[in-house]
């Protein structure tokens, strides 16, 4: 077992290697430069990388933001709520989501959802909110918004399942015991919550895993425009819709080497983010030490 | 169910996983090999792909012991994978720049096949006729300072037509791509501040608009979203019932994105062609060209190292110029004009392997 | 409160069956036997995607076969034998790595098996395919394995089972619907994966199931055909959609039924 861990290990210090050793060009031509340069010109030769990690970070928070609660409303019915009959179909049901390829998302979003931002949701939002500057900006129904609400939308059933799973393993007998002590349902609930939280943590970064990394759905709706904006209804960019797009006709190995070098930068920015998530998650667990660890 | 019966049905569900995975592996019928089947695999740009699988499709019934297949990867993607020899032939629209000829491990002949049209269309409701434009304007509009629809620019092309005050929403390419390059090459040719600030490539830093994947996403675009501009290969266009706009051309015409004037731009061009046919045909100067025309090639290596595959390959291209062409009519292609159809007949029998040709001129 | 809940999950279900409806509303008409088994033609001559969902079926055969052992191997390792900052370092690593976009890990494996081989091959597909397999696996086996209550392990010890015994027999058929929910879920997610795939398996237009050749998929198909401009090939794509869909579905009854409860 241990060999095959550090068989992982070595794969992804490989798959490190090999993008350094591929952006090396880039690094050197533009330094830590190209993390706050916002220029992108393939053709000058000029790259900078600051737009393009605003839209993931924007875009997968967007996603988070709008998925997490939706994904946690849905476990908590499913196990606590539901009867059987119920549960299992639509358990499954919303699995299936995982399912759909993403370029068919992307369809779906161009066709569907962005006309429908545009003629309904969007105009609603800038008369009400308009006065936040997330929410000015020429309606087109592409952009950053619909960028988010399509990642959310694929990233809820990965959450849903794993939570699900999650609150379901949590023992009888802490239910029990809160609604012995006279919690109400909805405080017992919070206390399967919190034994489940670092489970739930683990859903989140799954997800987050797949928001950051999503490149077909987003790149049909997100604009691809590697400017940076407040307004969450003009275009961005996500680093992987970059790869994606520019990747296999990228002549030229400068050109070649920013795109690997975007690249390093996200899996950085996974970095970063999963940091984050731990620190936060020995933040909650370490007073109530979390499920499984009692009989 | 005890713990060793449940590990037994465990263990042998993967053994039966694992023995019908290497079954199926060695269940093969590829390669060379095999009562003298021989295989190819060509890879590269999206545009002519309908047309190469109609092409496959016909020259495999002429000749069921070649199996033939072709992936539309992108234009950058063929000159790579040529460049890497994981494919027998590649196919670009843009032709390769020299340093990447430089850089192959052999010398690459250009083949073109048939040529293409980038079009402009549009979304604007009222209209009464299909709009005009002259190529200063849709450099202006496409850099941003053409703003509105009814700028006084656009109108003096458009006499009696009733243009909205609405702004205009460019949407470009997102991705890289042929179809820019060729767009991109004919804006830096009619407009000097294009070519300054923005140049010519297949991923271009876009002043202002909104990008879609791939054709299909231009035209998404275009078709979902009012008040949008945005180019397009003809196919896409004429498919999605798009309005294409009349573009003027060097001899002052505005012509329609029609399939006779796209190869009238390659006749006009023809004496411009240098001998290895790598050009660029977009503001042709001829009375009925249209002036955002472009060729797309083939890229095949002139000393073939499979004589089987490279005699196949040559017979394919061959046929492809000549019989192929009657093809492309209804799919929304330009056929070759005849003088570049005899240019290409030389490159492809120059085609060698182990210094010896593969085609026998006499046929 | 309840009602809140039950929302959220009305919400999803209706997102679900409007995406769901979309599909099968523009793709039902094409499908038919002929379909089903026919390899792709050029435009107006029909064609089908019986190669695809061919080669489709030994992607996931060959990268379940590498990956599923991995991942599960090393969830395995980071529940029940790894301690300490080893285990930590390994489990931020494989958080990582889900996050690495698809295409970057086709391309990685594009320069370590396409390259070598000098072609395309399904083994490479599969290869690439099992790579983001690993991590999504890896997660869900040790989030599964860890709920797993402490005394169940102290009893089998008690008994006097070694280590590797409480592991195989105890500890994973107790986890193992929930290992079989992290295996669904990373087999429907590679089975929509297209961008891998354009640098490894490549695609085809002929019936394969050979390792060594590049081989069709439904995912890269679709991809081809929703980017191109006729409306027939649309529509074999969201046929194509539909198809693809009911395989993952079924595959999901099938290892559900297979690792049910049999209490």
């Amino acid at each position: 077992m241990l060999l095959v861990a550090l068989f992982m290990v070595g794969i992804v210090i490989a798959m490190v290697i090999a993008l350094s050793a591929d952006a090396m060009l880039s690094l050197r031509q533009f330094g830590f430069g190209f993390l706050t340069s916002q220029r992108w010109d393939p053709i000058k030769g000029e790259f900078g990388a600051l737009p393009f990690v605003y839209g993931t970070v924007a875009s997968s928070l967007i996603a988070l933001l709008i998925s997490v609660p939706f994904s946690l409303g849905i476990a908590i019915f499913l196990v606590e709520q539901a009867p059987h009959y119920i549960a299992r179909p639509v358990g499954f049901l919303v699995e299936l989501l995982a399912a759909i390829p993403s370029v068919v998302y992307g369809m779906w979003g161009i066709f569907v959802l962005a006309p429908f931002l545009r003629q309904y949701v969007e105009p609603a939002l800038a008369k009400w909110f308009g006065w936040l500057p997330l929410f000015r900006g020429s309606i087109t129904g592409i952009g950053l918004l619909t960028g988010g609400i399509i990642l959310a939308i694929m990233v809820t059933p990965i959450i849903s399942a794993v939570v699900r799973d999650v609150l379901a393993a949590v023992p009888g007998s802490q239910r029990e015991a809160a609604l012995a002590l006279g919690a109400t349902k909805w405080e017992m609930i919070r206390v399967v919550l919190v034994n489940g939280a670092p489970g739930i943590a683990g859903a989140v970064i799954l997800g987050l895993g797949r928001a950051l990394g999503e490149t077909m759905a987003v790149t049909m709706v997100i604009g691809n425009r590697p400017e940076i904006s407040l307004s969450l209804f003009d275009p961005s960019y996500t680093i992987a819709s970059a790869i994606a797009n520019e990747f296999t006709e990228a002549t030229g190995d400068l050109y070649l080497s920013a795109l690997v070098e975007l690249g390093l930068i996200l899996f950085l920015v996974t970095f970063v983010v999963n940091g984050i998530a731990r620190l936060l998650v020995w933040n909650v667990t370490r007073n109530t030490g979390g499920v499984g660890r009692a009989a | 169910m005890s713990v060793s019966k449940r590990s037994f049905q465990l263990a042998a569900w993967l053994s039966v996983l694992v023995l019908a995975v290497t079954f199926l592996g060695c269940y093969s019928g590829g390669g060379s090999g095999g009562s003298g089947t021989v295989s190819l695999q060509g890879a590269g740009a999206t545009f002519p792909n309908p047309l190469y699988q109609k092409w496959l499709s016909e020259y495999g019934k002429l000749h069921p012991n070649v199996k033939m297949d072709y992936q539309s990867i992108g234009s950058g993607g063929g000159i790579k994978q040529i460049k890497e020899q994981t494919v027998d032939f590649g196919a670009s629209d843009s032709p390769m720049k020299d340093e990447d000829l430089k850089s192959a491990p052999g010398e690459i002949l250009h083949i073109p096949t048939v040529l293409g049209a980038v079009v402009i269309t549009y979304n604007l409701q009222g209209l009464s006729k299909t709009l005009r434009f002259s190529p200063e304007v849709v450099a202006d509009i496409f850099l941003g300072k053409v703003k509105k629809w009814n700028d006084p620019k656009i109108a003096a092309d458009n006499p009696g037509v009733t243009l909205p005050a609405s702004d205009i929403t460019v949407v470009h390419r997102s991705d890289g791509s042929g179809t820019s390059a060729v767009f991109t090459d004919y804006l830096s040719k009619v407009s000097s501040e294009w070519k300054e600030k923005v140049g010519t490539g297949t991923s271009p830093s876009w002043p202002v608009g909104i990008g879609g994947k791939g054709n299909e996403g231009v035209t998404g675009q275009v078709k979902q979203t009012p008040n949008t501009i945005g180019y397009v290969e003809l196919a896409y266009a004429v498919q999605n019932k798009l309005p294409v706009a009349q573009i003027k051309n060097a001899s002052g015409n505005f012509i329609d994105p029609s399939i006779d004037a796209v190869t009238a731009a390659a006749s006009a061009s023809a004496a411009n062609t240098p001998d290895d046919l790598r050009v660029s045909i977009t503001n042709a100067a001829g009375p009925q060209a249209y002036p955002i025309s472009s060729y797309t090639y083939i890229l095949i290596y002139k000393n073939q190292k499979d004589a089987a595959k490279g005699k196949v390959i040559v017979d394919f291209l061959w046929w492809g110029i000549h019989d192929g062409e009657n093809y492309a009519k209804e799919l929304q292609y330009a056929p070759l004009p005849a003088d570049i159809v005899k240019r290409a007949e030389a490159k492809i029998n120059s085609v060698t392997a182990n210094g010896t040709a593969l085609r026998q001129p006499a046929t | 409160m309840t009602g809140m809940t039950a929302l959220c999950t009305l919400l999803a279900v209706s997102a679900l069956l409007i995406i769901l409806s979309y599909i099968a509303f523009r793709g039902i008409g094409s499908i038919n036997l002929q379909f089903l088994t026919d390899v792709p033609r050029p435009v107006g001559e029909g064609g089908g995607i019986g190669n695809a969902i061919l080669g489709s079926l030994v992607l996931l055969l060959i990268s379940s076969v590498i990956g599923l052992p991995l991942g599960i191997c090393v969830g395995v390792y980071l529940s029940e034998i790894g301690r300490g900052r080893l285990a930590g370092g390994v489990r931020f690593i494989v958080d990582t790595l889900t996050g690495i976009p698809s295409i970057v890990t086709g391309v990685f494996v594009y320069a370590i098996v396409v390259l070598p081989m000098k072609h395309f091959s399904a083994l490479a597909g599969g290869v690439a395919l099992a790579l983001i397999m690993v991590p999504i696996v890896a997660r869900t086996t040790e989030e599964m394995l860890k709920l797993v209550p402490h005394s169940m392990r102290e009893g089998a010890l008690a008994l006097g089972a070694p280590q590797w015994r409480v592991t195989l027999g105890v500890v994973i058929p107790a986890a193992a619907s929930g290992i079989a929910t992290g295996a669904m879920l990373a087999i429907a997610r590679v089975s929509g994966e297209t961008a891998p795939l354009l640098f490894t398996a490549f695609g085809s237009r002929f019936f394969s199931t050979s390792l060594n050749e590049p081989i069709a998929s439904l995912t890269v198909q679709i991809y081809n055909y929703a980017l191109s401009p006729y409306d027939e090939w649309h529509a074999q794509a969201w046929a194509a959609t539909l198809v693809l869909m009911t395989l993952v579905l079924g595959i999901n009854i099938m290892v559900r039924f297979l690792t049910r409860k049999k209490f």
